[in-house]
C-alpha cells in the first residue's frame, strides 16, 4: 500500500530525512517511532505531499506522491499533529467543508457524516461549535474527518499527544477499530506503549534514519527479553538478557540497587541508540 | 478545480457566522467618514463640479471594498499560522489554482458586503447614487485585484507582524492616497502620476464615474482587471511556494 525508495528530504543545511525505505501492507497497523526531531512529521508531510522530498520516490496505493499527487491524496486522510479545526464552525460543517473539499456530493457527505460522528461518539454534539469541544473531542473529531472520504490509508501524526490516559485509551479502541475495519494506518508516536499495544510493525527512526524495523515482540526478542536495571554511581545501567535465570544471576551479583523486570520498545530504543525515546 | 466549494463554502459559513458583527464593523467607518466630511463639509464644498458628499460616497465604497476584501489577507494568515486550517486544504485533492479561485472569491464577497453596506448609508444620507451594472463591473475589478494581492502577501509573510506592517505601509496610504477622500488634480503633476499608477487609483476612477452617472472610463476598468489577472496568477505561484 505504501512503498517508499531511498526518500531524502534535506532543509538548506539539516537532512531530516536520509534514504528512507519501507514498504507497507494493505491493512497493516503500522508504527513509526522516534525522538522528537527524528524526522517523523517530516516523512508524513512528504507521504501526504505537504513537502517534497529532496530525492527518492514514494507510493501510495500505486499513486506516485511526486507525479500525481492529487491522485494519490484520494488516497490518503490525514490526522496532524496539531489540532487544524476550526474553531467557529460546527462539527458538522467542518466535515462538510471536508467533503467538499476531496470533491464529494452534499448527500454522501452528509451521510458519511452520521455514519463517522457516530462512529467516533460525536454525534450527539454535530451541532456545537468546535471551539467548546475537549482536547479528546477535537482529537476525535480530526478523526473522523480524515475518515469521511473513506481512506485506504489513514496517516496520524502524534494523535494522542495532550491527551490524559483516558482519552488516550479511549482513541486507542478507536483506531483499532477502524483498522479492523480494513483502514491501513500510519502512526507516527513517541509514546512506546502506544506503538506497542496498537502496531503489527514498528519502525525506529533516529536522526533521519531508520534504524530498526519489525514486530514489536521481535524487535524486543532480538534485544533481549529481559532487563535488568543498575542504578549506579553513573546513573542507570540497562542490561539485556535472553532469559530470567541468566538475568536473575546478573542482578544478584551486583553490589548496586539492581532492578529486574520484562523488555519493551523503549529499551530496544535505548540499546539501539543509547537515548530515551521521549529525549 | 475540485475543491473550490470547501473552500468557498467555508467562507460563506464564516460571514454568516459573523454577519451580524461584519455589519457593524464594516459600517463604522465609512460612517464616520460620511457624518464628518459628509455632514460637515459635503453640502458647502464641490469637488470637481459636485457637492463633496456625492465625490466622497464613491471613494469610500472604493476605500472600504479594497480594504474588505485585502483584508482576507488576515484571515489567511490566521488559518496558517495560529488554527492551521490552511494546512487541511493543502492535504486535500485541491489544486492551487482552486484554492486561489475559492479564497478570492470570498475576498469579492466581502468587498460587495461592504460596498452594499455604504450604498445603503448613501441613501440614509440622501446622497444620490448611480445603480448600474458599470458600478458593480468596477466594485468587482477592484474586489477581484486586491484579493488576488492579499493571495500574495499572506502567502508570503512569515507572521501576523509582517502582515500588519504591509497593512500600515500599502494599504493604509494606499486607501488614502488614491482619489479616494480628494481629488488627484489637487495635487502636483509627478506627485498625481505616481498615485495612479496604484492599482486603487484606476478602480476608484472607474467606481466614481459609474456611482455619479459618467461615462465608464475603460481604460481605467480595464487596467485593474489586468493588474487583477497579474496578482491572481502571481498568487497561485505564491500558494505553491507556500507548500514547501
Amino acid at each position: 500500500m505504501i512503498e517508499i525508495e531511498n526518500l531524502t528530504k534535506k532543509y538548506k543545511k539539516i537532512t531530516a530525512l536520509t534514504r528512507l525505505t519501507l514498504h507497507i501492507k494493505a491493512g497493516e497497523f503500522f508504527g513509526y517511532l522516534g525522538p522528537n526531531g527524528a524526522g517523523k512529521t517530516t516523512t508524513v508531510k512528504i507521504l501526504t505531499s505537504l513537502a517534497k522530498p529532496s530525492s527518492g520516490t514514494a507510493r501510495i496505493g500505486g499513486c506516485d506522491i511526486i507525479a500525481t499527487p492529487l491522485e494519490a491524496k484520494k488516497l490518503t486522510g490525514v490526522v496532524p499533529q496539531a489540532i487544524n479545526l476550526d474553531m467557529e464552525l460546527s462539527a458538522r460543517e467542518n466535515l462538510m467543508i471536508h467533503g467538499l473539499l476531496y470533491g464529494m456530493s452534499r448527500s454522501v457527505i452528509k451521510e458519511q457524516t452520521e455514519k463517522w460522528l457516530d462512529f467516533v461518539g460525536l454525534l450527539p454534539h454535530a451541532r456545537r461549535a468546535v471551539r467548546a469541544f475537549s482536547g479528546g473531542m477535537k482529537r476525535r473529531l480530526m478523526i473522523a474527518r480524515a475518515l469521511l472520504h473513506t481512506p485506504a490509508v489513514l496517516f496520524m501524526d502524534e494523535p494522542t499527544v495532550g491527551l490524559d490516559a483516558s482519552g488516550r485509551r479511549n482513541l486507542w479502541g478507536l483506531l483499532k477499530r477502524i483498522n479492523k475495519e480494513g483502514a491501513t494506518i500510519f502512526l507516527t508516536t513517541h509514546y512506546i506503549e502506544e506503538a506497542e499495544t496498537l502496531c503489527d510493525r514498528v519502525g525506529i527512526l533516529d536522526q533521519g534514519a531508520l534504524i530498526a524495523l519489525d514486530k514489536p515482540t521481535a524487535l524486543i526478542a532480538a534485544a533481549g527479553k529481559v532487563v535488568v536495571d543498575v542504578y549506579g554511581d553513573t546513573g542507570l545501567q540497562s542490561h539485556f538478557f535472553q532469559d530470567r535465570r541468566a538475568a536473575g544471576t546478573f542482578a544478584a551479583s551486583r553490589r548496586e540497587t539492581a532492578t529486574l523486570r520484562d523488555a519493551n520498545l523503549e529499551d530496544v530504543f535505548v540499546k539501539l541508540t543509547g537515548r530515551r525515546v521521549t529525549a | 478545480m475540485r475543491g473550490f466549494l470547501g473552500i468557498f463554502s467555508r467562507e460563506i459559513m464564516i460571514i454568516r457566522k459573523r454577519f451580524f458583527k461584519m455589519l457593524i464593523s464594516f459600517s463604522v467607518t465609512p460612517l464616520l467618514y460620511l457624518i464628518a466630511f459628509g455632514w460637515g463639509l459635503g453640502h458647502k464644498m464641490t469637488v470637481e463640479g459636485v457637492p463633496y458628499i456625492s465625490f466622497l460616497l464613491p471613494g469610500l465604497i472604493a476605500m472600504s471594498s479594497m480594504s474588505r476584501s485585502f483584508a482576507i489577507s488576515s484571515e489567511i494568515n490566521i488559518a496558517r499560522f495560529y488554527w492551521h486550517i490552511f494546512e487541511e486544504f493543502q492535504a486535500a485533492p485541491v489544486s492551487n489554482l482552486a484554492i486561489a479561485s475559492g479564497e478570492v472569491l470570498g475576498g469579492i464577497l466581502r468587498g460587495f458586503f461592504a460596498s452594499f453596506i455604504i450604498i445603503i448609508l448613501a441613501f440614509l444620507f440622501h446622497v444620490k447614487i448611480h445603480l448600474n451594472v458599470f458600478l458593480f463591473l468596477a466594485i468587482l475589478g477592484n474586489t477581484f485585484t486586491f484579493s488576488s494581492l492579499a493571495i500574495i502577501t499572506s502567502m508570503l509573510v512569515r507572521s501576523h507582524a509582517d502582515q500588519s506592517m504591509l497593512n500600515n505601509f500599502i494599504i493604509t496610504p494606499m486607501a488614502f492616497l488614491c482619489g479616494t477622500v480628494f481629488s488627484l488634480k489637487a495635487l502636483p503633476g509627478w506627485a498625481a502620476g505616481f498615485i495612479q499608477l496604484l492599482p486603487l487609483s484606476p478602480a476608484t476612477k472607474a467606481i466614481r464615474a459609474s456611482a455619479l452617472g459618467h461615462p465608464m472610463p475603460w481604460i481605467a476598468t480595464g487596467s485593474v482587471f489586468a493588474c487583477g489577472i497579474v496578482f491572481f496568477i502571481l498568487g497561485i505561484v505564491a500558494i505553491r511556494g507556500a507548500r514547501e
